[in-house]
């Protein structure tokens, strides 16, 4: 059983593009990024998936369950943590919590009490006292106080400093270890790369890309890095080339011999060849006109 | 009934404050009739003298010099609209204060199903109501025992159970309202109390503008109306119930297809 699985998804708000045919798998225990820059479309296809907006066209299944028609049984094995987290003003965060359990018909101030230790979070503060990243601590909280079977984190780490990203993290690959399957959409390359097996990129509410991460980034351009003084101008193949003081840098997908026959008829001090990150791949299917999908 | 608790609460303060206004006001004004009573024959007549004015306000058919007179009018005015502002707010914002806020996306991935956070909602917008009126019910009959009046039982519960009934039609209809709205909507719930109250006094004025009473839940609440019968036009009320009905009913119907973002 597959814990999301969709097929031609699409949404429009009125003529708006929201996502167009998005047919996505994710396999029940995978720790899954979903990339793509805002207004991307990525909120879009979660909202989808929660029942919060009503697809156009297209089918899907969350842990076996159609998303049109079970959205509560759904919803009960989901934690979802939303981009903006705003409560009630007024409430403290353990009124919060409270609030979420009761709404889940569970009592979760076990795992509450433990989460809160480890994210150093004070439950006697209220909401609006908290800074951006303690009320992004709350939704997490709630996210995972219920231990849900799958995980939809909407930008996660906004507003963290870098110790509870790490924590973050840390409680992240602890639920994916325990069975629970993590879907992680987000702007930063470097926390897919870093924490993701398998991720899928979107673009103008298409889905272009997808796969292991690994296979993302081995897509046959090298990030060619040289020392010296080289001209390669005519060389098929080569794209961002940045000139500096002692040399260049360019991602290639050329052939390799072409570029070697090239590089030893210059004036070459030093030369690294390296696959590029996954930034890099990202960009590359962003470029404009790029004609890639 | 996590939802209907959770209501209740934020609500509390709002409905603490609006009950304390409507009723310190009705609770004066009760507390004016002993001035009042001696010298209500010279105002009777003043009064009679208004012409449209009069009658907008049905002061043509009630007797200022008794209480229950005295009430329908200037008490019956302050509880009319206080209540009626209080209620068009509570539905109006119940649904749609959750997009404004921004706690939409918390509450509706939650699972629970969309009817039943309508249902809670519903629920909390009644009681708030109910409660509100039956806080100044209790205040009135204790400013009337106060003054040393005899309680009028069945005129006053009679004038009361007019007002509740139409403030839970302007809930009902503000909620159903509320479930359009991504945004605060006090403003319309405000114009719309005021406008349908402003609708009643016009349909009392003339012959010509007396339709206008099928159109404005205060016109079962007239005091004249009710004092003169001895009860509520049942066709009018029944016709309030109907209209809260369509509103709760589009209520649901809206909400529970709605995209929320």
């Amino acid at each position: 059983m597959d814990a999301i699985k969709t097929a031609g998804l699409t949404k429009y708000y009125g003529s708006a593009r929201g996502i167009e045919d998005i047919s996505l798998t994710v396999e029940q225990g995978d720790l899954f990024g979903f990339i793509g820059p805002n207004g991307a479309g990525k909120s879009t296809f979660i909202r989808a998936l929660l029942g919060l907006v009503r697809p156009s066209a297209g089918r899907g299944q969350i842990l076996g369950l159609d998303i049109g028609t079970d959205r509560e049984k759904i919803l009960a094995k989901v934690g979802y943590l939303p981009s903006e987290t705003a409560f009630w003003p007024g409430m403290r965060v353990r009124d919060i919590l409270k609030l979420s359990a009761g709404l889940r018909k569970k009592n979760c101030a076990p795992a509450a009490d433990r989460l809160c230790q480890r994210l150093q979070l004070d439950v006697s503060r209220k909401v609006e006292q908290l800074s951006l990243g303690s009320r992004k601590k709350v939704a997490i909280v709630c996210a995972l106080q219920h231990e849900p079977e799958l995980l939809i984190l909407d930008e996660p780490t906004g507003g963290l400093d870098p110790l509870m990203q790490r924590e973050f993290f840390a409680l992240l690959r602890e639920r994916n270890a325990q069975g629970a399957t993590v879907f992680l959409s987000s702007h930063i390359l470097s926390e897919v790369q870093h924490h993701c097996a398998h991720a899928a990129i979107i673009r103008q509410g298409r889905i272009v890309a997808g796969g292991s991460v690994e296979a993302l980034v081995r897509t046959g351009a090298k990030r060619v890095g040289i020392r010296g003084r080289a001209d390669l101008g005519d060389l098929p193949g080569i794209r961002d080339r940045q000139v500096t003081a002692d040399g260049s840098e360019f991602l290639y997908s050329g052939g390799m011999p072409a570029l070697l026959k090239a590089l030893t008829e210059a004036n070459v001090q030093d030369l690294t060849i390296s696959e590029p990150d996954l930034e890099e791949v990202f960009l590359h299917y962003y470029e404009e006109g790029s004609g890639r999908r | 009934m996590t939802v209907f608790r959770h209501e209740l609460r934020r609500g509390l303060a709002a409905c603490f404050l609006w009950t304390a206004v409507t009723g310190g006001l009705l609770v004066l004004c009760v507390g004016l009739y002993p001035e009042m009573k001696g010298e209500m024959d010279a105002a009777g007549s003043l009064f009679a003298s208004m012409g449209s004015f009069t009658a907008a306000f049905g002061m043509d058919r009630l007797d200022f010099g008794t209480l229950i007179g005295f009430y329908a009018v200037e008490c019956g005015s302050i509880l009319g609209l206080g209540g009626a502002f209080f209620a068009a707010l509570t539905g109006v914002s119940a649904l749609a204060k959750e997009e404004r806020d921004h706690t939409a996306e918390f509450l509706l991935t939650h699972p629970l199903p969309r009817a039943r956070v309508v249902s809670e909602k519903l629920a909390a917008v009644l009681t708030q109501v109910s409660a509100m009126d039956l806080a100044i019910l209790a205040l009135a009959l204790s400013a009337v025992a106060q003054i040393g009046e005899r309680i009028p039982w069945r005129e006053l519960l009679l004038l009361h159970g007019a007002y509740w009934l139409l403030h839970m039609e302007l809930a009902g209809v503000c909620f159903g309202l509320s479930a359009f709205l991504r945004r605060g909507g006090a403003g319309l719930a405000m114009g719309l109390a005021g406008g349908l109250y402003i609708l009643q006094l016009a349909a009392n004025m003339t012959e010509r503008t007396a339709f206008l009473r099928y159109f404005t839940p205060f016109a079962y609440c007239q005091g004249a109306d009710i004092l003169a019968a001895g009860a509520l036009d049942a066709g009018l009320a029944a016709l309030g119930g109907l209209v809260f009905c369509a509103g709760v009913a589009t209520a649901y119907g809206r909400y529970c297809t709605k995209d929320i973002y």
